[in-house]
């Protein structure tokens, strides 16, 4: 269904402002692409139809200055604001100044994602649900002998989380009593300073994990999954590598978790694309809630290969009011997705970032390259360092793994130092062949790793 | 001709160490060896900019949290 003679403005920079601009252009929908003073030769800015500036190159100057970005849709005449992610695409008083000023926020509603950003409330919606979470706390730990209690239950290792963090941020991990007592005050203090809330919860730390996450998408009333992801290679917490569907689960564990996911999304009325993020324990087969995002995720793409939905076009629909246009029962798992993260930084030295001029540029033709690189593009510095996403589709895990093989053969990107020859290496990497990696592998790897020079 | 530190990489260039901390070096102050006269972050990154040969009277060129490319100078000093 088209969207024609609406508008939508792209809230956000790189790959994923170019990944939107397609999208909705596809809708039907003009494209207003906001850009920092930095950005104004990006690709996304290329593509659009109009372009709004606002402001100095510092994200806290232009992309995430929520007035700025209010003033310059408004100015525009936007219909609608898609945020991407990072930046404002989870902030709750943005979604809901986008709403009061007259304007369709692409995402869920701010009550929503305030209550799904509160890390706390966010696992108390999901053991309501019955979603299954960590052995923890049951709600916020405000002093060490509340901790005690609860590890007088779970035992150790235990993690110390601050509700207000999230993507690996704020997190601590506690061995021993001592350790407990030392490290309870320290967190409080810093999540007070970091995040403005030094709430605190604890789970029980789990050593032999993969990071495994459902894609839902919600209209409010009805909400859909669409199968897992798993991305245990991470360097950092950041992930380097994901893949759908994950190497690990069994039919069962994946209908349970999925299922667990859909409950959870109808239960606070979802709306628009989301991803509930779990660690699962294969010795146990056992899941454990991490965190919920409520926007669009970098990895989609692989979801998008498997299950052939176009997850941006669906988000933007449902945005503008039209129903969940997805049947679970129609939906299937076709073939194996494998995304690499292409980052301009130096894998041979550190990761050092590495925004150069991109030269000639040579990219196979039958994989997919979600990017923001043209020839001749001088990647600015003040952002992250994501340049694209190389993406195979093959009948099955062994043949998306020889289709990376290949791809990673034939790409060139001249005149950067990307992550291109991590990838060369991991791909063949007998752990990662066999899909044995667990969230720690990487960093281990990376220890003695030799990575050629880009 | 003073002497002066150049950005080894392009970025923002920070004087402080987080923005409720006084400057890592006063405007006038002298600077020596080893010392961190500020910060860029590139791409989320942060890289301390060290003094290789020190100096006194420090005149910063570039203001805090502003734009640099690499090879500006930052800082100069005598």
């Amino acid at each position: 269904m088209t969207l024609e003679g609406n508008s939508l403005f792209i809230a956000n920079r790189g790959e994923i402002a170019v990944r939107v601009n397609k999208a909705a252009k596809a809708l039907g929908l003009k494209v207003i692409q906001a850009h920092s003073e930095a950005d104004v030769e990006m690709l996304a800015v290329k593509l659009a139809d109009e372009a709004a500036n606002l402001g100095p190159p510092a994200a806290a100057k232009s992309y995430l200055n929520i007035d700025k970005v209010i003033a310059a849709a408004q100015a525009a005449g936007a219909d609608a604001v898609h945020p991407g992610y990072g930046f404002l695409s989870e902030n709750a008083q943005f979604a809901r100044a986008v709403e009061a000023a007259g304007m369709v926020f692409v995402g869920p509603s701010g009550d929503t994602i305030a209550r799904m950003g509160d890390k706390v409330a966010a696992r108390e919606a999901a053991i309501a649900a019955g979603v299954p979470v960590a052995p923890g706390s049951k709600g916020i730990i405000a002093t060490v002998d509340d901790a005690r209690d609860v590890t007088d239950k779970i035992g150790y290792p235990v993690m110390i989380k601050a509700s207000a963090g999230g993507g690996g941020r704020g997190i601590r991990v506690a061995e021993t009593d001592d350790d407990l007592a030392r490290l309870i005050p320290q967190a409080q203090a810093e999540a007070a300073a970091a995040f403005g809330d030094g709430s605190l919860y604890l789970e029980r730390m789990v050593t032999d994990a993969r990071h495994v996450e459902v894609q839902i998408m919600g209209d409010g009333t009805r909400a859909v999954h669409l199968f897992e992801r798993e991305c245990s290679l991470q360097r950092r917490r950041q992930k380097v590598w994901e893949e759908a569907p994950s190497t690990v689960l069994s039919d069962a564990a994946r209908a349970h978790v999925c299922a667990a996911s859909v409950r959870l999304a109808e239960a606070v009325n979802y709306k628009g694309a989301g991803t509930l993020e779990f660690l699962y324990e294969p010795s146990r087969d056992a899941f454990y809630f991490m965190e919920m995002n409520t926007r669009i995720q970098v990895e989609h793409p692989v979801t998008e290969m498997i299950t052939g939905v176009d997850l941006v076009q669906e988000m933007i629909r449902i945005a503008f009011g039209q129903p969940l246009s997805l049947d679970q029962s129609a939906l299937t798992i076709t073939g194996h997705a494998i995304e690499a993260r292409v980052n301009a930084e130096d894998p041979a030295n550190n990761f050092m970032p590495f925004p150069g001029v991109v030269g000639a540029m040579h990219i196979p033709e039958d994989v997919r390259f979600d990017t923001m690189l043209y020839e001749g593009y001088a990647i600015p510095p003040f952002y992250d360092s994501l340049l694209g996403k190389l993406i195979v589709h093959g009948a099955d895990r062994a043949e998306a793994l020889e289709l990376l093989r290949k791809a990673l053969g034939q790409i060139r990107l001249d005149g950067l130092k990307t992550t291109l020859p991590l990838f060369r290496a991991l791909a063949n990497e007998p752990a990662v062949i066999e899909g044995k990696a667990n969230t720690a592998f990487l960093e281990t790897w990376l220890e003695t790793a030799k990575i050629e020079a880009a | 001709m003073p002497k002066t530190i150049q950005a080894p990489v392009p970025g923002t260039f920070y004087r402080k160490p987080s923005p409720d901390q006084p400057p890592f070096i006063p405007d006038g102050g002298a600077i020596a060896v080893g010392d961190t006269i500020g910060l860029i972050e590139v791409m989320k990154t942060f890289i301390e900019i060290k003094v290789e040969e020190g100096g006194a009277n420090a005149r910063f060129v570039v203001e805090d949290e502003n734009p640099v490319l690499a090879g500006a100078p930052l800082v100069e000093f005598d």
